[in-house]
């Protein structure tokens, strides 16, 4: 009786697999292919007008970092490159501490609400999905610029007689990414702070910890889930993002996104793009590893 | 009681929520004098005010009026992290992310002991509370006694001069209940610490207490020793919430309660003429022939066997229902019969005469 019970279970799973076997497939090629074909293609040779030679060089991979000499042909550290990198890990490190800074406040605000009131206020949050990120972004373009809002109300008021150069600076695209990843900062942080137990709060009090030490011994290490999660959540695509820099940074201020885009468009160098983005991939799997084992390490929620 | 020896002094202490239309007075003029050492209850039904008053002790509220000194320093506007009070939160609030040896560290950390100190404390809290096993674990995977018996060793660490329990045991079954009651009464013993313990369950207040404030609406009925409580309650409400009572109206005149014809007590000198509720305990009537001197003629409605005693519920002449705790006797003879007509006596020093 049990036997054909347990063979009827694993009838029960081969079909099962089976069934789902096209779906699989699918998001097999969808998904890994073409991330294979990015890493294949970081080892061959750029041609002439774009796309591949399929003549095996490790010249892509030796690109991030260096540049050749046209002259005497040796092997130098292309500053540019660096300062891009530089570039993109800062501004989407202050993205991230700056979105924690102004999300937590609020995520506590809306998950101290009555019930009936967070679905509102987490609505409001929201609201921006709404729109197109490009338009967003073209908003804040359109109020920063030299002629933009900001600066003529400022000039009408007299604070200042010449415009600020705020557009096409790394303050700019800061401000746009900061403004672009808010939610995705504030969200998780709600859900975490929403499943706080706020009976907690007065068990700190009572055991003589200051609100400080309250908020840093007990509220953070609680919703520690939800910080990490939005700080992954803010971090991975500040990191790749693209179109936030191209119109708040200009050309000059370049982040990843924008080199790799450089790659395959203007600069002919497809391997040397591929093999940024293979890159990028890496950085971001790293980050979420090193997530995943925070949050199992603390019960293994979020 | 000399002054001396109070640690917790509440005077006219007035608590209300909420402001105009829906403004509610949760507590309404509270007086109590807590002593050094006592084991101290707040006994009430749900919703009368229990625990806004320990809370207002605790500093998680301010009062709206009154005050409440400790030592005789006025405390009741400081913050909770000011006041040398600790307290056992009824579904305990342990930290989640702590072991059992953190979570009662906690407070000693954030009063700047030395680690040294620190150490030893909760190595003594740990024996106290029997938990030295488990130190390391995380405290989502104990037991709900255990859990308890964590939030008691992170309240007293501190050694706080007064530790406020609301309502601790509830969340217990019967038999570890019983247990915790002994465990706790051990404790307080050997800390030597002030407790003010909230039940809603009167026996538990009964055996555990030194003294019991019996709460209702917002108010402090009576306040007293357990045996003061049962023995001699001055409301009907005490009377009520206390054990099982019987209540007769009766009329006074010349400084003697009637009863009926013929059955007449004395009352303590000084009570005016005119009506008042006397409480009788049931175990105190002794039931007699019909027509005994002095006794009340009723009619026995039903008896419930209990195994020790019975029941037995009686009518009175005028209509009011009384119950007769009767002792099984070694006989083991047949209680009194349905419909049968009896007489009911009452040992005057049983009678409490109520105010209302
Ligand atoms: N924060 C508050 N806002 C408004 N009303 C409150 C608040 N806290 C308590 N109350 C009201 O005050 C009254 C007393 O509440 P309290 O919690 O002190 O009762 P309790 O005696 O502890 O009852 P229980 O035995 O059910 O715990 C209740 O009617 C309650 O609804
Ligand atoms: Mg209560």
């Amino acid at each position: 009786m049990q036997e054909t019970e347990a063979t009827r279970e694993a009838a029960q799973v081969r079909r099962n697999w089976l069934l789902s076997l096209p779906a699989l497939c699918l998001l097999a090629a969808g998904a890994i292919g073409p991330l294979f074909i990015m890493l294949v293609y970081s080892f061959l040779t750029p041609g002439k007008y774009g796309n591949v030679e399929w003549i095996f060089s490790l010249d892509a991979w030796r690109g991030i970092l260096f540049t050749r000499d046209i002259f005497d042909d040796t092997l130098k550290l292309a500053d540019a490159h660096l300062t891009i990198f530089w570039r993109s890990v800062r501004l989407s490190f202050m993205t991230t501490v700056f979105t924690f800074v102004v999300g937590f406040p609020t995520a506590w605000f809306i998950a101290t609400r009555a019930p009936r009131w967070r679905a509102f206020w987490l609505f409001l949050i929201t609201i921006p999905f709404w729109t197109n990120l490009l338009i967003r972004t073209f908003a804040i373009n359109q109020i920063i610029r030299n002629e933009g809002f900001l600066n003529t109300a400022l000039i009408k008021i007299g604070v200042i007689s010449e415009p600020l150069n705020l557009l096409y600076t790394d303050l700019a695209v800061f401000v746009g990414m900061t403004y672009v990843y808010l939610p995705l900062m504030v969200l998780p942080l709600y859900a975490a702070i929403e499943r706080f137990d706020h009976r907690l709060l007065e068990a700190g009090y009572d055991l003589y910890a200051s609100r400080l030490a309250v908020l840093r011994r007990i509220i953070f290490p609680t919703v520690k889930p939800g910080i990490i999660a939005g700080s992954i959540l803010v971090f991975i695509p500040s990191l790749g993002a693209y179109v936030t820099p191209r119109i708040l940074g200009g050309g000059r201020n370049m982040m990843i996104g924008n080199f790799i885009d450089l790659q395959f468009g203007q600069g002919r160098n497809w391997p040397l793009g591929a093999s940024l983005s293979v890159l990028l991939l890496v950085v971001v799997t790293a980050a979420l590893l090193i997530y995943v084992r925070f949050a199992n390490r603390d019960g293994g929620h979020g | 009681m000399s002054s001396d020896d109070a640690l917790i002094e509440i005077v006219d202490v007035t608590k209300a929520f909420g402001a105009g239309e829906r403004r509610f007075l949760a507590l309404g003029g509270v007086n109590a004098t807590i002593r050094k050492g006592e084991f101290f209850t707040l006994l009430g039904p749900s919703g009368c005010g229990k625990t806004t008053l320990l809370r207002l002790i605790a500093g998680f509220e301010l009062p709206s009026s009154g005050e409440i000194r400790l030592d005789g320093q006025e405390i009741g506007h400081l913050p909770p992290f000011r006041r040398p009070v600790n307290t056992v939160f009824q579904n305990y609030a342990l930290f989640p992310h702590m072991t059992v040896a953190q979570n009662i560290a906690f407070g000693l950390e954030m009063l700047g002991k030395p680690k040294a100190e620190i150490a030893a404390t909760v190595e003594r809290m740990l024996t106290l509370v029997k938990m030295t096993e488990l130190a390391g674990r995380r405290t989502d995977q104990l037991s709900g006694g255990q859990q308890q018996r964590v939030a008691l060793a992170r309240a007293l660490a501190p050694q706080p001069k007064l530790l406020l329990l609301d309502e601790p045991l509830s969340a217990l079954d019967l038999k570890l209940r019983k247990e915790m009651q002994v465990e706790l009464k051990r404790i307080q013993h050997e800390t030597g610490i002030t407790f003010i313990f909230v039940t809603h369950d009167q026996e538990e207040a009964l055996t555990m207490s030194d003294r019991i404030a019996v709460m209702s609406r917002g108010q402090i009925l009576q306040i007293g020793t357990p045996r003061e409580i049962y023995a001699h309650p001055t409301n009907r409400f005490v009377a009520d919430f206390i054990g099982e009572t019987n209540f007769l109206r009766a009329a006074v005149k010349g400084g003697r309660a009637v009863l009926g014809p013929g059955v007449e007590l004395p009352l303590a000198a000084g009570t005016a003429d005119g009506e008042v509720t006397l409480a009788i305990r049931p175990e105190h009537i002794r039931l007699v022939p019909e027509g005994a001197a002095g006794a009340l003629s009723a009619t026995v409605g039903d008896a419930t066997y209990f195994g020790t005693d019975s029941h037995v519920h009686l009518t009175l002449a005028d209509g009011t229902g009384i119950v007769a705790r009767q002792q099984t006797d070694p006989e083991g003879t047949q209680g009194p019969q349905a419909g049968a007509v009896l007489g009911v006596t009452f040992p005057p020093s049983a009678v409490q005469v109520l105010e209302d």
